[in-house]
């Protein structure tokens, strides 16, 4: 399918130059890991970063579980007088629940999530899948990793400074004035709007990389209509990228004049208006829930197929879905705010367009059933994951459903409900899906096979307490506990402690992962080319595994027989 | 019955765990013993976990911290609500378990309003059963694929790749799903901004963290604030949902509000009676809610509004027209534009600019004493109502 021979272009005497050099020459450590242009080590560090920011940000959901394991208030002013050296009040304590949720939010959404799948799956397989040697701008892809770091070093720096009742920046990852401007005095909110800028510039350049990357260096023969199903996913999510946070960057700049220099967009006192500033977070906010799954649905849809033994059933129908997912994505955003006293109209409309999204995410959906259908299925640990994601991600879509009806909505808006479907879509969708490539990819990247039995142990333990974690939320909502609360009236108690429960179900399998990843790269077997056999039919499979520092020195081409 | 017993048994013994931070609504002099009483009781609930909850967090070691003696300190920016403070109950309705509050079940909160009524049955009946299937059809086609086509039973995959008609199917079925779903949708929808002539107009301000109730048509105005866990026990109220003062509704009358906030955003929302309205600085939100047996229904703030977001719940108050009308007569309001015949006549409807957009984050001082007479017709725009207004029939 994949051929080698070299193409007549003028790469040919660059080629002929390099393997002069010996084309696996590494440079020196710092030189390596610190001023990096090659997509593979900047893969890597996106991936490590993103390991790191997921440790903290899931210690601090624990955090959340164990203070709402039974009502009342047990821990918050002990942590807030440890985080802040002295004696902490009460409202001080309360203050700091509101700033775990807000760290929460922000560390997983864009430290963790974004990194993993856009900076490090993307990097490391969009070239190589369309068969080129690096992305297109080597050194661009290197400060959009680099703009990450001092992005979280302010956000958790954050922490430890005043904004408002106590130290950090409570305010939620929507960030919603006029509580991030005139109710958080003090540098905090400023902090995380400024790692809000960095992180966003990050990714805005990240996007334009992988755009051009995609559009202007596939190998020959490699047709958009060829690309395996990451690559488009991996298109489609940058253009939202694109599209999106350059409104989220106006906006949180809008919110930072507002605090700081005496504008008054947001403000009513002069004649602003905070839901100006809420129609332009979720302008980007919804796309950005897009941003989360669609690389996942690339990565399900690789290993889907790859264990199948079977090409993706129906191609174009999965490809135009995600295109399709992502333009309606653009035009439902104030489904998130359908209590804050919108028009019957816009209601109406925001209702309907928001339904429509389940049509794509149906196909999706029934393509990945229907590529397994017929297939010869083998049920190693990425297969596991994704068979998981689709599942999960459909009870998850399905209470989307629900809360798509605007009428409906006004009940559930801002109960634990809601809390229950985005993590249903997130945690058991997003992060599923980035196990499900981690696995997948570990033995490629890493050269080492990883354990199967630590595999799939990390998968059914983490499958039982996410489940425990997050379905009884749905309870909760339904009998209407509020989101964002440190204490909840008495009859909310059951549920919350059996989600607590759940959460520790979830840590013990997250140990499996850590030890596997630990074992695999110390003692593991080396892994062939392609461990996956006939079914991984991508590029990534005919190059070595770990692949050489730099492939593809002579382009690959594409045959034209097409590859489903 | 078995739940309520459980809830009443997890009410008591939990209790005893420390969350008298609730020290705004008392006195400040008046909660510090309280909180000082609170401590070594909640010291002694540490140690012996509540009967009936393995109590993980209570086995970890933190649990010990001094609680909150700090909480009286804290409760300067309440408003100088004298006059009112004395709780003025319109009735003497006690709270029902899993009536107008959770009460730990698997479903929706039992719905006392019509459009609840309505809304639940959409629910319960459309879409629950929905996505239940949905789900579930998922899965079996997993489970039967996984099944019949496990490499073990399938050595040999088929090739296929295409079936235009199997992509036409999966693509039309969801669509027809979404419109029968979408009908009785917009419908609610519909309903819910139909709303018949206000019988009462209630305008609800939001505070960081207490809800301000005016009646305009009545010159009537109080503060509620939330019950402390001392007061809530004494007052058999549900932990951190009893207020003080009540909003106090008849029974079967189309109640109109009208919120906003004063300093950040707020959310009213009571879910017995499927209403939820975000309170907005700078803006003044309608809703309305008809509630159609008396009791007492609790809510809470739906949005992030600071640190003491958990502590500003809601209680609407439903009682009979007499009770109410008595209720007012006790609050030192007036009579005018009572009933619903008078909502017409309330000529002139003086605008009214105070409170609205002034977004005074802090000074809250309720002057009952001149308040607003009589406007029945605030000059807030009926959002959508106009092309609705026909879709209604209550």
């Amino acid at each position: 399918m994949t051929d080698t021979t070299a193409n007549a272009s003028p790469n040919a005497s660059a080629a002929a130059h390099d393997h002069s050099h010996d084309g696996d020459h590494k440079p020196g450590f710092f030189a390596r890991w610190f001023m990096s242009t090659n997509h593979k080590d900047i893969g890597t560090l996106y991936i490590l970063f993103a390991i790191v920011a997921g440790i903290i940000g899931g210690a601090i959901s624990g955090l959340m579980r164990l203070e709402l394991a039974e009502p009342g208030v047990q821990y918050l002013q002990g942590w807030a007088t440890a985080l802040g050296g002295t004696a902490a009040s009460f409202d001080e304590g309360l203050h700091l629940w509101n700033v775990l949720v807000t760290a929460h939010g922000l560390i997983m959404v864009f430290f963790m999530v974004m990194p993993a799948m856009i900076g490090g799956f993307g990097n490391w397989f969009v070239p190589i899948m369309i068969g080129a040697p690096d992305m297109a701008f080597p050194r661009m892809n290197n400060i959009s990793f680099w703009l990450l770091p001092p992005a979280f070093i302010l956000l958790l720096g954050s922490a430890f400074v005043p904004g408002g009742a106590g130290n950090g920046a409570g305010v939620g990852w929507t960030v919603y004035p006029t509580l991030s401007t005139s109710g958080s005095t003090g540098p905090a909110v400023d902090m995380a709007i400024f790692a809000l800028h960095l992180a966003g510039a990050s990714s805005i350049l990240g996007a334009i990389n992988f755009i051009t990357t995609i559009f202007n260096m596939r190998a020959p023969g490699m047709t958009l209509h060829k690309m395996p199903l990451f690559v488009w996913s991996m298109l489609v999510t940058v253009f939202l990228l694109l599209l999106a946070l350059p409104v989220l960057a106006g906006a949180i700049t809008m919110l930072l004049t507002d605090r700081n220099f005496g504008t008054h967009f947001f403000d009513p006192r002069g004649g602003g208006d905070p839901l100006l500033y809420q129609h332009l977070f979720w302008f980007f906010g919804h796309p950005e829930v897009y941003i989360m799954i669609l690389p996942g649905f690339g990565m399900v849809s690789q290993v889907v197929a790859t264990f199948s033994r079977k090409p993706v059933f129906g191609y174009l129908g999965m490809a135009y879905a995600m295109v399709a997912i992502g333009v309606i994505g653009f035009v439902v955003w104030a489904h998130h705010m359908f209590s804050v006293g919108l028009d019957v109209n816009t209601k109406m409309y925001f209702t309907a367009a928001t339904m429509v999204i389940a049509v794509p995410t149906g196909i999706k959906i029934f393509s990945w059933i229907a590529t397994m259908w017929g297939g010869s299925i083998s049920f190693p640990t990425p297969m596991l994951w994704a068979l998981g994601f689709i599942f999960m991600f459909t009870v998850g879509g399905v209470t989307g459903v629900v809360l798509a009806n605007g009428g409906v909505d006004t009940y559930f808006h801002d109960t634990y409900y809601v809390v229950a479907h985005f993590h249903y879509v997130l945690s058991l969708g997003a992060v599923f899906s980035l196990f499900a490539g981690f696995y997948y990819w570990f033995a490629k990247m890493s050269g080492r096979m990883y354990n199967e039995l630590l595999g799939q142990l990390h998968f059914w333990i983490f499958f039982i307490g996410v489940n425990v974690l997050f379905f009884p939320m749905h309870f909760l909502g339904l009998d209407g506990m509020q989101r964002r609360v440190n204490d909840y009236a008495d009859a909310y108690a059951n549920w919350n402690e059996v989600a607590s429960w759940g959460y520790v179900i979830m840590a013990v399998g997250m140990v499996f992962f850590f030890v596997n990843v630990i074992w695999s790269l110390l003692a593991g077997r080396r892994a062939p080319d392609n461990p996956w056999g006939e079914g991984a039919t991508t590029l990534e499979w005919t190059l070595s595994s770990p692949p050489p520092f730099h492939q593809f020195e002579t382009l690959p081409v594409i045959d034209a027989g097409g590859r489903h | 019955m078995k739940t309520l017993l459980k809830i009443i048994a997890a009410a008591a013994a939990l209790g005893l765990a420390p969350a008298a931070a609730l020290g705004q609504a008392a006195p400040a002099p008046a909660a510090q013993p309280a909180a000082e009483r609170a401590a070594p009781a909640s010291a002694a609930a540490q140690t012996s976990p509540a009967p009936g909850t393995a109590a993980p967090a209570a086995q970890a070691q933190g649990g010990a911290q001094p609680q909150d003696v700090s909480a009286a300190n804290t409760s300067s920016e309440r408003p100088s609500d004298a006059a009112v403070a004395q709780s003025t109950a319109a009735s003497d309705l006690q709270p029902e378990a899993s009536v107008g509050q959770p009460d730990g079940r698997f479903g929706l909160q039992e719905q006392f309003s019509p459009i609840g009524r309505e809304a639940k049955w959409f629910h319960d009946w459309i879409l629950m059963p929905a996505i239940t299937i949905i789900s579930i059809f998922v899965l079996l086609l997993l489970l039967l694929v996984v099944v019949r086509f496990r490499r073990s039973a399938n050595p040999t995959p088929s090739r296929t790749t295409h079936n235009t008609f199997l992509e036409i199917v999966w693509t039309l079925v969801p669509v027809l799903i979404l419109v029968v779903i979408a009908v009785p949708s917009i419908k609610l929808l519909a309903r819910q901004y139909s709303p018949p002539a206000a019988d009462v107009t209630i305008k609800v301000i939001g505070n960081q963290w207490y809800w301000e109730y005016e009646y305009p048509d009545h010159g009537v105005q109080f503060v509620s604030n939330v019950l402390t866990e001392e007061e809530a026990r004494a007052a058999s109220q549900p932990r951190l949902l009893g207020v003080n003062n009540r909003m106090v509704v008849p029974v079967g009358a189309t109640v109109k509000l009208l919120v906003t906030s004063n300093d950040v955003v707020h959310s009213w929302g009571v879910p017995a009676f499927w209403t939820k309205i975000d309170a907005v600085p700078g803006r003044v939100n309608e809703t309305w809610f008809r509630a159609e047996r008396t009791g007492i229904f609790y809510g809470v703030c739906y949005e992030l509004c600071g640190a003491r977001h958990a502590y500003m719940p809601i209680a609407v108050e439903v009682v009979s027209r007499a009770q109410y009308d008595a209720w007012i007569a006790g609050r030192g309001g007036h009579r005018r534009g009572a009933g619903p015949a008078a909502a017409a006549p309330a000529a002139g409807a003086a605008p009214r600019q105070e409170g609205v957009g002034a977004g005074q984050a802090t000074e809250t001082s309720p002057a009952p004493a001149g308040v607003n007479p009589g406007t029945t017709t605030p000059p807030v725009s009926r959002q959508g109502a106009t092309n609705s207004r026909e879709g209604g029939s209550h």
